[in-house]
């Protein structure tokens, strides 16, 4: 296959050729980011906000993350869900006083059919798009983003940045250079389909419901 | 391969314009698509300078795009990825059906891919004795109908509600028979409950991939409803098909393609889902697939490499063209007779199946010139036409009576003098005959014309004759 299409291009396999492609590979070019993404830091929260709120996510400020566990009985209770999340081993989301919460139980694995509720804690979050930005692993298992009805993300405002390029920044910083985990997943609102008579239908095989909780401090 | 009905497409289109259920069903989508992709389009200044970036960003990767294969199968394969390569259909449909048979397959999850249309691959892997299940919901419509995607996007796009409605009666028969279906919802919801099952029991998810990227080996599939992301999650074995084009270098490229992808397809900023996954899961994952094989397929693409088709493999199938094309919002996707609709399925599907079979496609065209305009990689589309035309001319395949029309007219359109000479007695012929009418509704030779509209009468005089009278200085 490579012949062919070396043969169709009229190429041949030079030093020259090679020299720029692992010259595009290892500084990748990004000569236009739009203005949209490069806003200050304090109007990227009040576009995070509006862009999710505008794609059906529900949004709560929180000042600290001591705040994090009373948010999310809040928002169970008002939704008239169970008091039980699935989440994983995320280390932050495990410091948080969860002990002034002890109805909300939390069970620790990926999910499972019947889980009704998933927590995962945000690699990053772009301002651009209202954009989500998850890693899968045993701190945050890829399977939490999609199994349950309810997905609630915490998002801390130092992981926020203005565009796509500033989330690639943040994955090879913590996964090294020309390294990704086995799933990066971009979530930009609650799962929908418009494929019955073109009207928008929340819940299609995703979460119904997609609730972020975000940490000022 | 998906049956071909294109050498009929002026019957299938024929169809199509008297089929009510299609004209009704075609009556608000695709021009609601068209209308968003507008308003996504206003809502970012940087769109034009983003369209030349795109299409930049396409060349360079297709002019190095041995190299960049070669870096994708290496990074591919460090992060434990088996990396196939199938030069046509038939090839893909064979490794796909062996990874199923050593995986002890008996349930297949299948996210959105047209290139699984293309080669055809549900039928290959029914024969196997798998069970096949089209998770996205318009795909998973269309499969259990017995039909093909009428769009690239939007695969059911063709169908009401109420259509669906009774497919969901017909066919879901374990449930209530008195069970509500009248809203979007409550159907969306059904079929949810339906295919999850389906996600939970499969041995193998195939997907598609709207991406690969050789920075990193990864395959990206863009979704609304996350279904290809339980494809890929939930299985032991992800399958990616994907053919050769969808390579980009680096994340930087594959975020400007991202941005235009969405809004010029359905007109969101961004799709809901937009996942990168990379070999199988981690040692210290607790979910995703055991193994992870990646297929690329050829099928004749790389025959244009170097020609004058080159461009349109820059395609990201967002499918903008078809919500904006007259013809395709007249008749719909299926007329065209196999898998691509619309100005892209006009340029590519006689790239694929041969310009024998789908010369009518590439003359299914007004030239109104609006696909290349929305375009984002900004593909030549009506100029490739042309190119089909006049390939399927001197490929002899215009029937005799059209070649002589056209040499005649080319005999007369190249001799002014001849040409003013034969206009001057015409057109006060036909001005005094249809004077009276204002219009032909019958003309012998114009009968194609005629068929569906009435033929405006000429005034009397020709415009060159008026326009030497206002030079002479003669009054109107």
């Amino acid at each position: 296959m490579i012949a062919r299409i070396r043969q169709g291009l009229g190429v041949y396999d030079s030093a020259q050729r090679r020299a720029v492609v692992a010259k595009r590979l290892a500084q990748p070019l990004c000569p236009l980011v739009p203005e949209r993404a490069k806003r200050s830091a304090e109007e990227r929260r009040h576009q995070l906000r509006t862009s999710l709120e505008g794609q059906s996510a529900t949004f709560i400020e929180v000042a600290r993350a001591s705040d994090i566990p009373a948010a999310v009985a809040r928002m169970l209770r008002s939704a008239n869900l169970p008091l039980r999340v699935r989440t994983g081993d995320d280390p932050f989301l495990r410091g948080l006083p969860w002990q002034t919460e002890p109805a909300l139980e939390r069970t620790t694995g990926s999910a499972h059919d019947d889980d009704e509720v998933g927590l995962s804690h945000a690699t990053a979050a772009v301002a651009e798009t209202g954009t989500l930005v998850m890693t899968s692993g045993a701190e945050n298992p890829v399977t939490l983003n999609y199994l349950p009805e309810t997905h609630i993300v915490v998002v801390e405002d130092k992981t926020m940045v203005g565009g796509y390029e500033g989330a690639w920044d943040k994955i090879r910083a913590r996964f090294g250079s020309r390294a990704m985990p086995r799933t990066v997943s971009f979530i930009s609102g609650p799962s929908r389909s418009a494929d019955i008579g073109g009207q928008l239908v929340m819940g299609a095989h995703g979460p119904r419901r997609l609730c972020v909780i975000f940490v000022r401090g | 391969m998906s049956a071909i009905t294109s050498p009929d497409f002026k019957n299938n289109a024929r169809a199509a314009l008297a089929d009510r259920q299609l004209q009704r069903a075609l009556s608000e989508v695709p021009r609601g698509l068209a209308a968003r992709r507008g308003a996504a389009r206003a809502g970012l200044p940087e769109f034009e300078a983003l369209r030349d970036l795109g299409r930049d960003i396409k060349n360079h990767t297709l002019a190095h795009l041995d190299l960049y294969l070669e870096e994708f199968e290496r990074k591919a394969s460090e992060a434990g990825s088996t990396v196939h390569f199938a030069a046509t259909a038939e090839e893909a449909r064979e490794i796909i059906v062996r990874i199923c048979r050593e995986a002890g397959a008996r349930v297949v999850t299948k996210g959105k891919s047209m290139i699984s249309e293309e080669v055809g691959l549900n039928a290959r892997l029914e024969a196997e004795g798998l069970q096949v299940v089209e998770t996205d919901l318009g795909e998973y419509l269309v499969q259990i109908r017995g039909e093909t995607p009428s769009h690239i996007i939007a695969p059911a796009i063709h169908l009401t509600q109420e259509q669906v409605e009774a497919d969901f009666r017909h066919l879901h028969r374990h449930l209530p028979a008195d069970r509500v279906l009248i809203e979007p919802a409550q159907l969306v919801a059904e079929a949810r409950q339906i295919l999850r099952d389906k996600f939970l029991t499969a041995d193998v998810g195939i997907t598609g991939a709207n991406f690969l990227i050789a920075e990193t080996g990864s395959s990206v599939i863009v979704t609304n409803e996350g279904n290809g992301d339980l494809t890929q999650s939930l299985p032991k074995v992800h399958i990616v098909l994907a053919s050769i084009e969808k390579l980009v270098p680096t994340l930087e490229d594959v975020s400007t393609l991202i941005r235009l992808l969405a809004r010029s397809a359905t007109g969101q900023d961004i799709s809901t889902y937009t996942t990168f996954s990379t070999g199988p899961k981690r040692a210290d994952d607790p979910d995703g697939p055991q193994a992870c094989h990646v297929v690329i397929l050829d099928n004749g693409r790389s025959e244009l490499l170097g020609t004058e088709f080159q461009d349109v493999l820059r395609c990201i199938r967002c499918g903008a063209c078809m919500n904006h094309c007259p013809v395709y919002t007249a008749i719909g996707g299926h007329a065209y007779g196999w898998v691509y609709p619309g100005p892209i399925g006009s340029v590519l599907t006689p790239a694929l199946i041969g310009v024998h079979s789908a010369g009518h496609l590439p003359n299914a065209s007004t030239f109104c010139g609006r696909c290349e305009e929305v375009c984002p990689m900004r593909i030549p589309l009506p100029g490739l036409m042309r190119h089909w035309r006049e390939a399927e001319f001197s490929g002899g395949d215009t029937p005799l009576l059209y070649r002589l029309g056209l040499k005649a007219w080319a005999a007369v359109a190249k001799r002014p003098r001849l040409y003013h000479g034969l206009v001057r007695i015409v057109m006060p012929v036909l001005g005094a005959l249809g004077r009276r009418a204002g219009s032909f509704r019958h003309l012998p030779l114009a009968r194609g014309w005629t068929r569906h509209r009435d033929l405006a009468a000429p005034q009397g005089r020709t415009f060159q004759a008026q326009w030497a009278d206002r030079k002479a200085g003669v009054p109107r």
